[in-house]
């Protein structure tokens, strides 16, 4: 196994790959090398393995230290292998996976088949010798700097290793970039530290500071951005953070819920309530859980969920069974109507005039027309 | 005499299976009546599913509506259920139709003996469904199969003996 060196797998000019085959294992001599099963792969001048789960784990082997080779036959529980002789190693040679080794043959071991191909393969390029015809540059070793002797790139290959190079070096000059910002990171991290510990301060009373002092402090965080609305931190998580925002938002949904008919799903109250806030966004959660303290906290909106899953906030005045009757008047009235059409006719979203169509037939006033054209509904003169 | 269609079958609706269960079931006794009255004007007895996609009862061109197959099965089953039909294979391709069903023709039958002061008499099969005597009758013409289980409707009600003769079967009403 000291025969092998390190290698990047790539192929050279004029070097064609044979055959590869996975599920092979290394044997030095005798002894199981210590390494993971991998693909070995045969080319007109190299015997190359690749490690199966570190690809960049590779080595390689000129052919030309085979001296023979000879099939081992699978044995119950034994695995097809192929011994391979080997020449000792030149003085010259790349430093590969084993300085020494006290034998001069190896085995791949074929865990999954394939050793009757890559056998007459290997004794297809033994016979024809073809790296004698064409000689390559001596392969590089990744051990050593990436940028010494660069072999001509032509070919596929070689944009492909271009392409890496350039990647790597782009890597490089990013992380140097950015390492001043890191110190930058470090000094924030201590300011916002600072400042947090002020604003506590203030808000215990403690310390020696004028209540003018304060005012002008607050101000200056207020224009940091640091203000002080209904904050995780200021009212802390739980319930009692959640029912603080039920109010606000009980206060804030008055209006927009009036403009659209008295109901609006959760996702649009969402967007609306998020917008307003600026800063210190909302989380989904934390609207839900807000929105379901509703009817507890008397506030006059309720939280309502359809039977498709649809949740939507709704005032408390609003009155369905109203609803219902105007949606009935009106698809009388067309004769038909489909939930966009409906949707159009009222200023409603879609899919709220859809559930409301959906809750009319469900009370038995509607019924539906499913065909090719789209569903539509008719009043229920069944 | 043209068959007249209900005012359902122009009704779009009628052609998608409702969801709400109430508008359901009156759905489906509109299907099962139009069905029935449908097979009794064109003295249908045995309907075919996949020629019956394609009939004009479950496929109005005029409003572009079909009923999908899913639905048509519902609709033989309801009818199944309320004994008007029954599957000839089991899987269910084909089925008989009783628009009426083999009781209500043993009545009638029963009702024509009685009235013409036939009982205690015996009838071959043939003579009851094409003799003159019965010429002008509902039951005339009645299949032979409809007419066998008529009769043993009949026979279980006490009102009637299946009896086999020389060239097949007959029966005595008492």
């Amino acid at each position: 196994m000291d025969r092998f060196s390190w290698s990047n797998g790539l192929l050279e000019i004029n070097e064609t790959l044979v055959i590869q085959q996975r599920g092979v294992r290394l044997y030095d001599g005798d002894d199981k090398a210590k390494l993971d099963v991998g693909v070995a792969l045969l080319s007109t001048h190299r015997l190359i393995w690749r490690d199966g789960k570190n690809h960049d784990c590779c080595m390689a082997m000129p052919l030309s230290q085979i001296i023979f080779f000879e099939e081992q036959a699978a044995g119950i529980g034994k695995s097809a292998k192929i011994v391979i002789h080997l020449h000792p190693s030149p003085v010259n040679k790349e430093p590969g996976p084993y300085q020494n080794s006290k034998y001069s043959f190896i085995k791949l071991s074929f865990k999954e088949h394939g050793q009757i191909e890559f056998y007459r393969r290997l004794t297809e390029e033994i016979t024809q010798k073809r790296w004698e015809n064409t000689p390559v540059s001596q392969p590089i070793s990744t051990g050593t700097g990436p940028q010494t002797g660069r072999t001509r790139a032509v070919g596929i290959v070689g944009i492909e290793r271009k392409i890496e190079e350039k990647r790597k070096e782009t890597d490089k000059n990013i992380s140097e970039a950015f390492e001043d910002l890191s110190k930058l990171m470090v000094k924030a991290k201590e300011m916002v530290e600072l400042s947090r510990s002020i604003a506590s301060k203030i808000k215990d009373k403690q310390g020696d500071i004028t209540e003018d002092e304060t005012i002008r402090f607050k101000s200056y965080l207020l224009s940091m951005g640091i203000a002080n609305p209904v904050t995780r931190e200021t009212h802390g998580s739980g319930t009692h953070y959640h029912m603080q925002l039920a109010k606000q938002l009980g206060d804030m949904l008055q209006a927009p819920l009036e403009e659209r008919g008295g109901m609006m799903a959760l996702t649009e109250v969402y967007c609306l309530v998020n917008r307003a806030r600026g800063m210190e966004l909302l989380s989904p959660e934390d609207l839900l859980n807000a929105c379901k303290m509703f009817e507890s906290l008397k506030l006059p909106l309720r939280l309502r969920v359809f039977d498709s899953g649809v949740m939507v906030v709704q005032l408390q005045s609003h009155s369905e069974e109203e609803m219902i009757a105007s949606a009935l008047d009106n698809v009388t009235e067309k004769g038909s109507l489909t939930a966009e059409e409906f949707a159009k006719l009222l200023g409603l979203s879609v899919l709220l005039s859809k559930e409301r169509l959906l809750l009319a037939e469900k009370m038995g006033h509607l019924c539906r027309d499913d065909s090719v054209e789209g569903l539509r509904f008719y009043p229920n003169s069944f | 005499m043209s068959f007249e269609w209900p005012w359902q079958y122009n009704f779009p609706p009628f052609f998608t299976l409702q969801p709400n269960v109430d508008t359901r079931q009156k759905q489906l006794a509109a299907w099962c009546s139009l069905v029935l009255s449908y097979c009794r004007h064109h003295k249908l007895y045995t309907v075919d599913v996949m020629e019956a996609q394609e009939s004009p009862v479950f496929n109005n061109k005029k409003i572009e509506r079909k009923l999908p197959v899913e639905a048509i099965q519902v609709v033989f089953e309801e009818l199944r259920k309320k004994g008007n039909l029954e599957w000839l294979d089991k899987n269910k391709s084909r089925c008989l139709v009783m628009w009426r069903r083999p009781e209500e023709w043993g009545k009638l039958i029963y009702q024509w003996v009685s009235k013409n002061g036939m009982n205690n008499s015996v009838f071959t099969l043939y003579e009851l469904s094409n003799g003159d005597d019965t010429d002008g009758e509902e039951f005339h013409g009645l299949e032979d199969w409809m007419l066998q289980r008529s009769l043993q409707a009949l026979q279980t009600e006490g009102k009637a003996e299946i009896i086999s003769m020389d060239d097949g079967k007959g029966v005595k009403f008492f």
